[in-house]
């Protein structure tokens, strides 16, 4: 049984708990405002809002998800919004206006996306800029407007949604008429239903369902009792003695509004707002991205550089192995066939660390990298005491690079040491060509982003002119 | 005025086919396409499928009760495969059953066998092997090799462009129901109904009046669904027909993207002869358009290539020639621009060319030869209202081109990793369906006796605004308030035989059409009140919904005026027809006056590179376009922005790619990237140009469908430019798109295409 709250009114269902929420929405009740286009998660015209009661129970905090990715489970103890549930009767709200008087509306298809998208960033008091509303839209495509209208309309509804410089809250936002009143109670709604009963016999585990549901939606339909642990229970994000610790269920997101991370990783917005889409990073789990393996993982590639160790769960026992051993070969894991991730740790960079990320796509956001990499690096006295490079989509796994690791430690960093790293690195790499690009291509690439790394960490020590 | 339809969108609540609650009993569609690109003996063994549980019928081409051809300007293409497979994606069977869900799992049972045959995948095998949809087309003007010979400079090269996908977020569908006497009424998202309704009725073998197509609106088109509605359309009324329900058939994205056709991939090559004045004196070309595995639209595309072969040039030597050569790829099809942006990127690259050999700027190129009055375009048409020239100069007067161009220089002196790049690309686009029979098309008004008002026109609303621009026609006709007149359905039983919403010339035939409709009325409604009153005819007026006499308002609104004239047995309904005068053009001779008119524009468009990743932003676009005398800029406007973003996309990072034997690999939306809200630029501005209008244009607004998409154009050679700055070594490469790895391969050298 699947209890939630879908706009106004409570469901209880024993439909499918495998199909995507979006079906649901669309064919069992018949809401036809949220549209369906790519079924990956690659444009958002078929985001919903989930609200989610805080730990206090006070308060419901939205952000949005692609629901055509997103199993029916999930919803389970929260609010969905789609596009029927911000309608009031006879106006528009401020978004919607908003999109209308800058004709940022063609075709249509995509309009509902942008609305829930745009709302999304009236509902959340921390959102206060051009750039967190960019966030907001950012994985959602319109193939019609160019986008120069709709642009317009955000800045718009920015201007709209405060008072003097303060964002408004719930009470203002219903008094606006952003949303329809009925959000006020959701709170207390939500505090009714129990969570979901742990299904802890089966190995068969959903996360986010980010890469499964676009792999393979129909396989998952005809599969019995899968575990969907997102709607077990919160995810966690831990920082104790200078670790980070993950629940298995963790999403992008919690790494990213993580007020700690950020402090020791300033760039951490700039690294994972490269990473997929907003709505993407509020469902897809980062151990989710561990276990498909795939070779271009961005968050694979981020924690192979933390060396991260994760905790593998049996049914009989644990075992700890650190991210670097886990990838076998293309698509095969270390993981066994009744063995889960259960938990992630990463070292935080302490301040003697230096820390990149670098991804190349033919676009630069919401794309598959053809090229990504990460660099940690710990130097004490103009020399490298610690080094963890990854690199994506140069080989048949997310790659650690152990050689040029190895390599660089008890180094000084200079145009010589990086010169010696790109032999190595080039030893050790070996692209294919495929739709992201020809291996001669990776491989050049490969090497730019090793001195990018460089370039932008040690910028008075290494020249651009230099590398060349 | 705001897009009628808006209302609707924000609150989701606007009905595309997949939002139609269907009846209880509807059945649902997915169609088994082919997993190899070229094959015959082909044989499908069925039984699996049909004893799956929740299978109604599984159809094959034997089940066709008519023709089993879906071809337009040539009968070549089937709509289920019978003994021979042409394309991967090609469909072989369609599946009918309870549920979308089940027909998919039935489809998976259908086992095919069939032999394999070589494949041809690009233009040029499939000239080698003489493999053509249809002979050749040639235009040509003045002698080029006596041209040639006097050319101070002449210069050659190759140039691709790749296809690219349309990407309509709605994707292709269909929904058919049985009416009585074995009528079926189809719902589908198409752009042409009518092309619908004919092929249809031939794949049934039931007359065009057994079929009606209606269509409320389309999730997106760009010429995607001009052609390639249809055998969906024709899909599910063929199942309607065998099973007697209600079928629905909705493509999934990777159906949609595997078995549609594209933009047309050009490989062509260019001669250019210039004087010692930067005056071209000859251009000679040759264009081997990649058609696919059928012909579809692609003669007329062909030809659209040869009409835009010069641009916004005047050269008095030309001979160009097109060859639409059939590979195993999907049919590629209509995409706005339809051949002229595969053309326009030819002569701009040649003139790119020319300009790197002479090592100047390529704009005092484009400057010394754009068209002027009167000149003759090299398909013999006289250009008349010329507006090239006048772009040019407005957009200098604004944007200073020699300012833009030294602060790209500075940034460039300055600048290490990064460097910057910026391209003029003016426009020279002819608006009307070259095939002249087309630009007709037809309106039919209703007043009803309270006074409001319905109209139907040919015309498909697919986000282009049309329909809001039927509305403001009649409201500014009748000068009535907005709120009185509702648009119809498209729909082939009020307005017949229409002509696909296509061309950018929609709507300037339906709105002629319904301008004439209206006037007429408007016309017929002045004399009941000229009888009440017993005045002239000409000195009433319809003000804002009351009625003039003299200048001076009567106690008659226009609700009073509309019923009287009712009850005085006044028709209150009018059909009216426009055909587009004065176009003509004589096939036999590749000479005429084909367009009613041309659209103009100019734009500049800056780019910075990272000159160590490969990577690029466009920074700015500034754009002088010519709307004519825009009838409604917001409208007009999203246009101008839309089709730039996608031609800038089609020059950048949207990539199709089939590997050799025919499978499209970038078969998905996480491996097709078209431009989201980070990629566009971040300053773009668009200024109308001051024109006087053009009376073959509705109300003097030109059409602004396709021609603002070659603007993008200039995106390709912006960061051309930004490459030339940081490898002086590097020799232009006319090999589209541009994606970021081209640009990292150029940059240090190397070669890739």
């Amino acid at each position: 049984m699947i209890e939630f709250i879908l706009n106004n009114k409570i469901i209880k269902t024993d439909a499918n708990e495998s199909i995507t929420l979006v079906d649901f929405i669309r064919d069992d009740k018949g809401l036809k405002g949220t549209k369906i286009v790519c079924r990956e998660g690659d444009c958002a015209a078929c985001s919903v809002l989930v609200g989610e009661l805080d730990v206090s129970h006070n308060s419901v905090k939205y952000h949005t998800i692609t629901s055509c990715i997103s199993p029916l489970a999930n919803a389970h103890g929260k609010h969905i919004v789609t596009i029927e549930g911000l309608n009031q009767n006879h106006i528009l709200t401020p978004v919607q206006n908003s999109i209308k008087n800058n004709n940022a509306t063609q075709c249509g298809f995509c309009t509902p996306g942008f609305v829930i998208a745009m709302t999304n960033y009236c509902l959340n008091p921390s959102l206060n800029s051009e750039e967190q509303m960019l966030d907001c839209i950012g994985g959602n495509i319109c193939r019609c407007t160019g986008y120069v209208s709709l642009v317009k309309a955000a800045k718009d509804i920015i201007s709209q949604t405060q008072n003097k410089g303060e964002k408004y809250q719930l009470q203002e936002l219903i008094s606006e008429g952003f949303i329809p009143e009925y959000f006020a109670g959701m709170a207390l709604k939500l505090a009714t239903i129990e969570p979901k009963i742990p299904n802890n016999h089966s190995s068969n585990i959903i996360a986010g369902g980010t890469d499964l549901y676009v792999q393979k939606a129909d396989e998952l339909l005809l599969r019995n009792h899968a575990r969907f642990i997102h709607s077990e229970s919160k995810s966690s994000v831990k920082i104790q003695n200078g670790k980070c610790i993950l629940s298995a269920n963790a999403t992008v997101s919690d790494l990213f509004h993580n007020p700690e991370l950020i402090r020791s990783i300033p760039e951490l917005h700039d690294f994972l707002r490269l990473v997929s889409s907003e709505p993407i990073r509020n469902m897809a789990a980062i151990a989710g991205n561990f276990v498909n393996a795939s070779p271009i993982a961005d968050m694979s590639i981020f924690c192979l550089a933390l060396d991260a160790e994760l905790t593998l769960q049996s049914s009989k026992n644990s075992r700890k192995i650190r991210l670097k051993d886990f990838f076998l070969d293309y698509k095969k894991t270390a993981l066994q066939k009744d063995e889960h991730i259960s938990q992630i740790v990463f070292n935080i960079p302490n301040k003697s660390a230096y820390f990149n990320f670098e991804k190349i796509s033919k676009r630069r956001n919401l794309d598959i990298a053809t090229v990504n990499s990460a660099i940690y690096l710990e130097i004490k006295n103009d020399t490298v005491l610690k080094a963890n490079i990854a690199i994506g989509g140069v080989a048949p796994i997310p790659m650690y690079l152990t050689k040029c690791s190895e390599f660089l430690i008890n180094k000084e960093i200079n145009l010589g040491t990086l010169k010696q790293l790109l032999e190595i690195l080039n030893q050790e790499i070996s692209p294919i060509s495929d739709v992201r690009g020809t291996a001669d291509y990776k491989k050049l690439l490969a090497n730019q982003i090793i001195k990018q790394h460089f370039l932008k960490l040690f910028p008075d020590s290494i020249k651009f002119e230099e590398v060349l | 005025m705001k897009n009628i339809d808006s209302n609707g969108h924000v609150r989701g609540e606007s009905l595309f086919i997949d939002d139609i609650i269907t009846k209880s009993n509807t059945l649902h569609a997915a169609v088994l396409s082919s997993v190899v690109a070229h094959a015959n003996q082909l044989q499908l063994d069925i039984s699996g499928a049909l004893s799956f549980p929740g299978v109604e019928a599984v159809i094959l081409a034997k089940d066709i009760p008519g023709e089993n051809q879906i071809g337009g300007i040539i009968f070549d293409e089937p709509l289920l495969a019978e003994d021979e497979i042409h394309f991967q994606g090609q469909p072989l069977a369609i599946v009918v059953a309870e549920s979308n869900f089940i027909a998919r799992q039935a489809r998976k049972l259908i086992k095919v066998t069939c032999n394999q045959l070589p494949v041809i995948t690009t233009a040029k095998q499939a000239k080698q092997q003489g493999g053509f949809i249809n002979p050749p087309r040639s235009f040509g003007m003045g002698d080029v090799e006596k041209a040639f010979a006097e050319c101070d400079y002449v210069f050659e090269d190759e140039v691709f462009s790749n296809g690219q996908e349309h990407l309509y977020l709605e994707t292709q569908g269909a929904y058919a129901e049985r009416m009585e006497n074995g009528c079926i009424k189809l719902m589908s998202s198409t752009q042409g109904p009518t092309v619908v309704q004919r092929i249809t009725a031939r794949v049934l073998g039931v007359s065009m009046n057994k079929i009606e197509v209606d269509v409320t609106r389309l999730g997106g088109g760009f010429g995607g669904k001009e052609d390639q509605a249809t055998p969906w359309a024709c899909m599910v009324a063929l199942a309607t027909h065998l099973t007697q329900k209600p079928v629905k058939l909705i493509l999934d994205r990777h159906d949609d993207l595997k078995m549609t056709g594209k933009r047309h991939p050009y490989e062509s090559s260019f001669k250019i002869g210039l004087d010692k004045n930067l005056k071209i004196k000859a251009f000679q070309a040759e264009f081997l358009q990649n058609s696919g595995a059928a012909a579809d639209l692609s003669p007329a595309i062909a030809e659209r290539t040869l009409f835009h072969a010069t641009n916004s040039y005047f050269i008095p030597n030309v001979k160009t020639v097109v060859h639409s050569c059939k590979t195993n790829l999907p049919p590629n099809t209509a995409f706005r621009g339809f051949g002229g942006p595969q053309g326009k990127f030819v002569i701009e690259s040649a003139i790119v060319k020319a300009a790197e050999q002479l090592n100047i700027p390529a704009w005092k190129i484009q400057k010394a030869n754009l068209l002027q009055e009167n000149d003759e375009l090299y398909y013999g048409q006289i250009a008349e209202n010329v507006e090239a020239q006048n772009c040019w100069s407005q957009f200098d007067k604004t944007f200073k081109i020699n300012k833009i161009q030294k602060e790209i220089d500075s940034f460039n002196d300055t600048n290490k990793q990064f460097k910057k790049g910026m391209a003029l690309m003016p426009i020279c686009f002819g608006i009307s369906f070259t095939n002249t029979p087309m630009n007709h098309a037809r309106a039919l008004v209703h007043i009803y006796q309270d006074g409001s008002v319905g109209i139907s026109t040919g015309a498909v609303e697919m986000g282009q605004g049309v329909n809001t621009k039927m509305l403001q026609i009649a409201a500014q006709t009748f000068s009535i308030p907005e709120q009185l007149i509702k648009l119809e359905t498209t729909n082939t039983t009020r307005v017949a035989n229409t002509s696909p919403s296509a061309a950018s010339s929609t709507a300037d035939l339906n709105g002629k059409a319904l301008l004439k409709a209206c006037q007429s009325l408007l016309e017929r409604l002045k004399h009941v009140v000229a009888d009440e009153f017993s005045v002239g005819v000409d000195l009433i007026e319809i003000n804002n919904g009351r009625v003039f006499i003299q200048q001076k308002e009567t106690d008659w609104d226009w609700n009073k005026l509309v019923f009287e004239a009712f009850w005085k047995r006044v028709c209150l309904t009018e059909n009216a027809h426009y055909a587009t005068p004065k176009i003509q053009f004589d096939k036999t001779k590749e000479k005429g006056h084909p367009f009613a008119y041309h659209v103009y524009g100019l734009a500049a468009i800056t780019t910075t590179v990272d000159c160590l990743l490969g990577t690029y932003e466009i920074d700015r676009v500034k754009i002088v376009h010519d709307f004519g005398q825009s009838m409604n800029p917001g409208v007009d406007m999203g246009q101008v922005e839309g089709a730039l973003a996608q031609g800038i996309g089609w020059m950048t990072m949207e990539e199709i790619a089939y590997n050799n034997d025919g499978k499209l690999l970038s078969n998905a939306l996480s491996t097709y990237k078209i431009p989201d809200v980070f990629s566009i630029a971040k300053d773009i501005q668009i200024e109308s140009l001051k024109t006087e209008g053009n009376d073959m244009a509705i109300l003097k607004s030109k059409a602004v469908g396709e021609p603002p998409l070659m603007y993008g154009i200039g995106a390709y050679f912006a960061i051309n430019n930004a490459i030339k700055a940081f490898n002086p070594q590097y020799q232009c490469q006319f090999h589209a798109p541009m994606t970021p790895e081209k640009v990292l391969m150029r940059l240090y050298g190397k070669n890739s295409s």
